[in-house]
């Protein structure tokens, strides 16, 4: 395939204008949401459908950021993201370490059971899940998000490390063990240092995870003082339909983190999702 | 611990050693992985296993949040009602329906991407990262942006299918109930034509470089090159990620519920949509429970028959 389009000069036309095409249908939407935030309020009715506006103006960013609620609901988004982000890798390194290095009675079993925790409709415990909280008394909380978050993404994250484990030679942590540290020791001064590209992607993974996850907030947060961002927007779009200007800043601003992080991850995402991939 | 080990090596001739190291052993290999481990499974069991049982046994419980002293027991009655309910069988139609579209389009252009990208061309690496940048837009925001690009005031969309003569003027399609699904199904195969893109180009990178010069020097036309040697090398890479890809869109309800909230006339309503409206917006817990327990066991059935087909397949 590659020979044959290397040949003929028509093939080599076609090849370029279907790039162009995954390249325009990829970016043409956000280009959309990025152009309606920056054009002025008075000319949205007016050009709204042009490709390029006359003027622009960041008043609706201005807006956003400082007379609504926005920055507080970022700020849950970005508590409740970092925290599931953090717990997760740790739970999530120590199970893949443990899937990686040792063999045990109920490894296939553990393995199953993630799997098939990956594949069930999440949202049939969603009534389940809204109940034990309200009876515990942590609706509108948090940290219960960060709990549920955590719980949803431990298996692909646990396969994710495990693949990243599988790749770091067992000999050298047996070497530093043969010289007398404990696997812990081993573990802690030999594999960490190395793992820490897979740390970070999984990191990046969970966190744009978390970022994303609309269903379980909206039935577990009602105040409006601890909404995450996917929340408060969509809470502001069905009150205030007509702010588009608006709407689309906060759009735009709620592309940000998931954006720095994707740049973050990028050279690990072919690798890391595919060995995952592979193997599951 | 440095302490301990000290002491051993210093009481090493006096203490028989094996019982210490048979215990050591045992250490390792039974309780140590599950010490890594106990975190995971703590969290699995309480935050996903226990309330899935809990889940399956509301779907024979009356449970509405707002009528809370009708709740109890009922045996099958639900099942009966959703039965005989007829938005249930609306949304099973729809589930096919959306689920069959989208998994097909985006495999379709997932692979010309892998086929593109896993060919030589000038500035790969940033086109690789724009194209795959869909992949990691919030997906509510990805059914935000889509609903507006739909959207006749203010995206283009309308305005050029009508040019286009698709629509007689511009209209928001997704207030159309003929045409509605098609909303949340470009916004998904947005959304999702990367990570098939990624999963098969990883696949098309492990067949070897040596097939294709072979079938070169024989002299094998590019659509023979494909046929003969591409498509057989990915086929079960393209098998798994099918499977699982459909069993997530199936269950993927965050595009729907955001564009059209399964309206209008439920023509976009699919059973994880009204799973999700019927606790969410009635607080009915034990019907949205019943219409669970019937997804998971037409996902059952349908993972069952693939794994089958795959063994038929392999065994020929």
């Amino acid at each position: 395939m590659p020979a044959a389009l290397r040949r003929s000069p028509a093939a080599t036309v076609a090849k370029y204008a279907a790039l162009l095409c995954y390249l325009v249908f990829a970016l043409f939407p956000l280009y959309w949401l990025i152009k309606i935030a920056v054009t002025p309020d008075a000319l949205v009715f007016t050009e709204g459908t042009q490709v390029i506006p006359s003027a622009v103006t960041l008043d609706n960013f201005r807006t956003v950021l400082l007379q609504t609620d926005f920055l507080s609901y970022f700020g849950n988004s970005l508590y409740v993201s970092l925290g599931t982000a953090a717990v997760t890798t740790l739970v999530a390194a120590a199970a893949g370490y443990a899937f990686s290095r040792f063999d045990f009675a109920g490894k296939k079993l553990l393995i199953a059971v993630m799997l098939i925790t990956q594949m069930f409709p999440l949202l049939m415990i969603i009534a389940p899940i809204y109940k034990i909280i309200s009876q515990v008394g942590m609706l509108n909380s948090l940290t219960s998000l960060i709990v549920v978050y955590t719980a949803f993404n431990i298996p692909f994250a646990t396969f994710l490390m495990q693949s990243f484990f599988d790749g770091i030679p067992k000999d050298l942590e047996e070497a530093a063990m043969m010289d007398g540290s404990t696997r812990f020791q081993a573990l802690y001064k030999v594999v960490f240092p190395l793992t820490l590209p897979g740390l970070g992607a999984t990191l990046g993974f969970v966190f744009t995870a978390a970022w994303s996850e609309l269903l379980f907030a909206l039935m577990l947060i009602s105040k409006n003082d601890a909404m995450t961002f996917p929340v408060g927007l969509l809470t502001f779009v069905s009150k205030f339909s007509v702010d588009w200007g608006q709407m689309m800043a906060a759009g735009v601003l709620a592309l940000v983190p998931s954006c720095l992080f994707f740049i973050f991850i990028q050279r690990y995402l072919v690798q890391g999702l595919t060995s995952g991939a592979v193997k599951g | 611990m440095e302490g301990r080990a000290v002491i051993a090596r210093a009481t090493k001739t006096v203490v028989p050693r094996r019982p210490r190291a048979r215990r050591s052993l045992y250490l390792q290999y039974l309780v140590e992985p599950f010490a890594y481990l106990s975190p995971a499974i703590v969290l699995i069991g309480t935050v996903i296993l226990i309330p899935l049982i809990i889940g399956i046994s509301y779907s024979f419980q009356s449970i509405e949040l707002l009528r809370p002293f009708d709740s109890g027991w009922v045996g099958f009655e639900n099942y009966a009602a959703l039965w005989s309910d007829r938005k249930f069988w609306i949304a099973l139609e729809n589930t096919f329906f959306w689920t069959f579209w989208s998994v097909s389009l985006q495999f379709l252009l997932g692979l010309g991407l892998a086929l593109l990208l896993n060919t030589q061309f000038f500035g790969k690496r940033l086109f690789q990262a724009l194209v795959f940048l869909p992949w990691a837009v919030p997906t509510f925001l990805s059914a935000l942006t889509w609903a507006w690009l739909f959207n006749p005031v203010i995206g283009p969309l309308p305005h050029w299918l009508a040019d286009l003569g698709i629509l007689s003027e511009p209209y928001n399609i997704l207030g159309d109930p003929e045409l509605a699904i098609w909303g949340p199904i470009m916004a998904n195969i947005w959304f999702g034509v990367p990570f098939f893109a990624i999963t098969l180009l990883a696949a098309l990178q492990s067949i070897p470089g040596e097939l294709y010069e072979a079938a070169e020097i024989d002299g094998a036309s590019a659509w023979q090159t494909f046929s003969k040697i591409t498509l057989p090398f990915l086929a079960p890479m393209i098998a798994i990620t099918v499977m699982l890809r459909t069993i997530w869109i199936a269950n993927f309800a965050d595009l729907i519920f955001v564009m059209t909230g399964g309206g209008p006339a439920n023509s976009t309503q699919i059973l994880s949509t009204y799973i999700f409206t019927t606790a969410f917006r009635k607080l009915d817990f034990g019907y949205a429970s019943t219409i669970a327990v019937a997804l998971l066991l037409i996902l059952l059935i349908y993972s069952l028959i693939v794994l089958w087909l795959r063994k038929k397949l392999i065994k020929i």
